[in-house]
């Protein structure tokens, strides 16, 4: 009851926020329809290449999501927001590692092949546990908001802000990267995980399967922008948002401002960590490189395009730019950074609000417009 | 070990050549030398006829004979590449074995017209002659006037001494002169009495090599010791042993002494290299709080530089790298010049969107790299004057490149500090960095300080690329490598503080360079980051942070 009342009166403030579901809705159930239910002669059919690339971008939308949480709201520019949707998609990979069981490429039952090859007699002891779903999903979650939890902590008490929290974060995502090159690692080196089998005894290589997971991850991303939006709109997302308009004056004032950052922090870098869980199967891939610094950084020129601190603009900015992404890697794979390294300069110079202020930008220009209806959250 | 035979290799291969050339007619200037010239033309008019026993006895006359000439005949002979003329019986040095020979006269150096094979009969030598030669060779060069050239025979007798060679050797030392050689020989005869059957004899051998550094006795000692891995060679005479082990501890002593300076000077090495990407970017982030992420493209594009000034001047490698340096400093600073007033200017204050904006200008530099150049790494080349090697000792050797950009770090620093200590320019960049307003209201022109001020930031990222071409390779990933590092080397060092940048840079390269040999390179790096991160959440304004107001900001 309560609930749902929340949630309506929540949504009744976000026009945004209700195109967004309306077209995800539609997404969700349009797709997979074209995919499954269309026979694969007829136009209107859509092939697995389209619902792979959806269900990936979803899974960016939601990492997307949670660096504008903590950046748009809270003005913590993370450049490190990879390493947790990276961790997130490792502890789905191990669990992806085991069920592959006897039918690796050596055999063996219990070692990953990467394992075998290198000569390895057992499994690590971090590696134990991870055959069981719902250990490995739990991972997922506490492996990043762990990381974030002692991070933040850190970071946050000893008040390292700006860009000094910046570069440290870019930091952090560069040593893990390196990390998890290393063989003797356990976590396949630079090959990361591969050729994955099957997720809960069913084929990840199955039509059915991989529709379901696409209408998982459009679950799961509506969840997380609900979930997000119930944050920003409650009283401590005041908080957190004057936290980044006049953080000493919200600590003047008397809020535990550490406390605030960490939690939004933390519950961003879970966010993160779901996202990468359910892009891997999707992708069939892990590697360290998505730990590398640029992957963080076009995270937040996703946001800062789409316009950052509304949320539905970082969605919004997230499927722009990978579309743009894919469009350009096909047909002029030489100008794609440069197409995107003039998105940052002129995003920053011309768009400081993104394609989403575009319209309020404009709008205030005019002196005769009328204020915009929507609350600002 | 390995550099040591190299550089012998090179001693000999250097001398070889240099007393190939010089030429008979010199030497029959003088009537000492005519009357070794006419020996040596008899000498060698017997050689067609002789057998190995005959050839013997000459190979030992040539030897004798010492001149330059006969030097070369008997190399020539070593390597085959003596011949006779079936015609007249000429004795002949080809250049090499091949058909038709290119051939100079043995007696007097002069080319003769190259002809077929089969007109020329090889001098055949056997496996006791050729002994014999590498003993003349080596008696001849040790009666060389050049003591490198003694040192080089000495050296390899040493690597494999026999009766015969030590026999040469002790010779040699009464007649010795040069403090090297007279050294290199008296450790190679200490070598041979180690393994005399005399206890008295080897201990006296093992204390007159106790401060010698060099790996062949440090093994042979240790063996003696019982710390090698063959039991035979373990000393039979106790007090012999206990000499031996005492002497391998004095060594190894020694030795660790100067591999940690080794490892100082890597580290050193490692961490000017760091001072140099950091200090460009402690000017522009450290005085004029921008985050420039295309500082490490801005070293790439120093880099390409010297590439382009190596293309241009292909035949001048040695300077080309002079002429790179003002040549990478105006490219790069002129780069960045364009990015301050382009982009830069409009986003003082707000630090994230500078950061973002520079990014994306990374990214096309990056770009403009790949299609103007090439995806691939450019090859450049390192100029004569910094490959090689400062052999000290065994253990200590330091590469020039290494010692070359210790000094052109601290050079660069130097200039740097006294450009923003000492000049008008200076003294503006720091007036607007403590207070712009008041700086303007003062006459100062702010906005083309900043110009220049970024301006001086990147070109000296630009020289930075000149020292990082030398050292990895020249590609359009070079500055992302870099920038991490960077921003940790002048945040670590406390924001705006240039000499907190040479220290941590300096600190930082020798900590991992210290860690290295114990838990390997990457993960060296990696606890060096996290050293950093932890560091900056203790002292979040670095080593040595910025004190009052100019603090505040």
């Amino acid at each position: 009851m309560g609930i749902s009342h929340q949630l309506f009166s929540m949504l009744k403030a976000d026009r945004g926020g209700r195109i967004f579901l309306a077209v995800l809705l539609g997404v969700a159930v349009l797709m997979p329809v074209l995919h499954l239910v269309v026979p694969e002669s007829s136009a209107l059919h859509l092939s697995s290449y389209w619902m792979t690339l959806v269900g990936k971008y979803m899974a960016y939308a939601m990492m997307a999501l949670a660096v504008d949480l903590v950046w748009g709201y809270c003005g913590i520019l993370s450049l490190g927001h990879a390493a947790f949707f990276a961790l997130g998609g490792y502890a789905m990979g191990m669990y992806l590692m085991r069920q592959i069981g006897p039918r690796g490429v050596y055999g063996d039952p219990v070692l990953p092949d990467f394992m075998v090859f290198l000569n390895w007699k057992e499994l690590p002891w971090f590696w134990h546990g991870f055959d069981m779903f719902w250990f490995a999903m739990a991972m997922v979650v506490l492996v990043p908001a762990l990381l974030a939890l002692a991070f933040g902590w850190f970071a946050f008490r000893s008040r390292v802000t700006g860009v000094y929290l910046s570069i440290i974060t870019q930091a952090m995502t560069y040593a893990l990267m390196l990390a998890f090159f290393r063989n003797d690692m356990g976590f396949g080196g630079n090959n990361g995980f591969t050729d994955f089998k099957d997720l809960l005894g069913f084929d990840l290589h199955k039509r059915t399967v991989q529709t379901t997971l696409f209408v998982a991850t459009a679950i799961f991303l509506a969840l997380s922008y609900l979930a997000c939006r119930y944050v920003v709109s409650s009283r401590a997302g005041r908080v957190v948002a004057a936290v980044r308009d006049a953080e000493s004056r919200t600590r003047f004032i008397g809020y535990r401002v550490e406390n605030y950052k960490l939690w939004v922090f933390t519950f961003s870098a879970i966010i993160a960590g779901i996202a990468g869980a359910l892009y891997v199967p999707q992708v069939g891939i892990i590697n360290p490189s998505e730990f590398s610094p640029i992957n963080s950084i076009e995270v937040v020129i996703w946001v800062a395009i789409g316009g950052r601190g509304t949320l539905y603009g970082a969605i919004a900015g997230a499927v722009l730019v990978n579309y743009a992404k894919t469009a350009f890697s096909t047909a002029l794979p030489s100008a794609w950074l440069y197409f995107l390294g003039l998105l940052f300069v002129l995003t920053t110079l011309f768009l400081p609000r993104g394609f989403i202020g575009l319209g309020r930008q404009l709008a205030s220009r005019k002196p005769a417009a009328p204020a915009p209806a929507e609350a600002k959250a | 070990m390995i550099n040591r035979l190299l550089l012998t290799a090179l001693f000999a291969l250097l001398a070889l050549p240099a007393l190939a050339q010089q030429s008979p007619p010199d030497a029959s200037t003088s009537t000492a030398a005519s009357a070794a010239a006419t020996s040596l033309e008899s000498l060698l008019a017997q050689f067609p006829d002789a057998d190995f026993a005959t050839k013997r006895d000459l190979v030992t006359a040539l030897a004798g004979n010492g001149s330059p000439a006969a030097l070369n005949v008997l190399s020539a002979m070593l390597d085959g590449r003596l011949f006779y003329r079936l015609t007249d019986k000429i004795v002949v040095v080809a250049e090499k074995d091949s058909d038709p020979l290119t051939v100079v006269d043995a007696r007097t150096g002069q080319a003769l017209p190259s002809a077929p094979a089969a007109e020329f009969d090889r001098v055949t030598t056997n496996n006791g002659l050729r002994k014999a030669l590498r003993g003349a060779i080596a008696q001849a060069q040790l009666s060389s006037a050049d003591a490198a050239v003694r040192l080089a025979a000495v050296d390899e007798l040493t690597r494999n001494l026999d009766e015969e060679s030590v026999a040469l050797l002790r010779a040699h030392l009464a007649s010795e002169k040069d403090a090297a050689v007279r050294e290199a020989t008296e450790n190679a005869l200490a070598i041979t009495d180690l393994q005399s059957a005399e206890p008295a004899t080897r201990g006296a051998a093992i204390s007159s090599l106790k401060d010698s550094l060099d790996n062949e006795v440090f093994a042979r000692l240790s063996a003696m010791a019982g710390k090698g891995e063959d039991a035979a060679q373990v000393d039979p005479d106790p007090a012999v042993r206990a000499a031996a082990a005492a002497a391998v501890k004095h060594m190894q002593r020694w030795r660790s002494f100067y591999s940690s300076i080794e490892t100082l000077l890597f580290g050193l090495s490692l961490g000017s290299v760091l001072v140099l990407a950091g200090i460009g970017l402690a000017v522009t982030f450290g005085v004029m709080g921008v985050i420039n992420m295309a500082h490490g493209e801005l070293m790439m594009l120093g880099a390409y530089t010297v590439y382009v000034v190596q293309q241009l001047m292909p035949n001048h490698i040695g300077v080309s790298i002079i002429v790179a340096i003002p040549a990478a400093f105006l490219v790069a600073g002129l780069f960045g010049v364009l990015i301050e007033r382009g982009i830069v200017r409009y986003l003082y204050g707000r630090p994230l969107e500078t950061l973002l904006a520079t990014f994306g200008v990374s990214l096309v530099l990056q770009q403009l790299v790949r299609d103007v150049f090439s995806p691939n790494n450019r090859p450049v080349e390192t100029p004569q004057w910094m490959a090689g090697s400062l052999q000290i000792n065994d253990v200590l050797a330091i590469t020039y490149s290494r010692l070359y950009i210790i000094l052109f770090t601290l050079a660069v620093f130097f200039l740097l500090l006294a450009v923003l200590k000492r000049t008008r320019l200076g003294l503006e960049v720091r007036a607007v960095s403590l207070n712009r307003n008041m700086a303007r209201a003062m006459g100062i022109r702010t906005e083309w300080v900043d110009a220049l001020t970024f301006g001086l930031g990147s070109g000296i990222a630009g020289v930075a690329g000149v020292a990082l071409s030398q050292l990895t390779n020249v590609g359009p990933n070079l500055g992302q490598s870099y920038i991490v590092d960077s921003f940790m080397v002048v945040v670590f060092g406390g924001v705006g503080s240039l000499w907190g940048t040479l220290t941590a840079g300096t600190s930082l390269g020798v900590s991992s360079k210290l860690l290295e040999p114990a838990v390997g390179a990457v993960l060296a790096k990696i606890l060096v980051l996290v050293f950093l991160i932890i560091f900056i959440q203790r002292r979040p304004r670095g080593l040595f942070p910025q004190k009052g107001r100019a603090a505040e900001g």
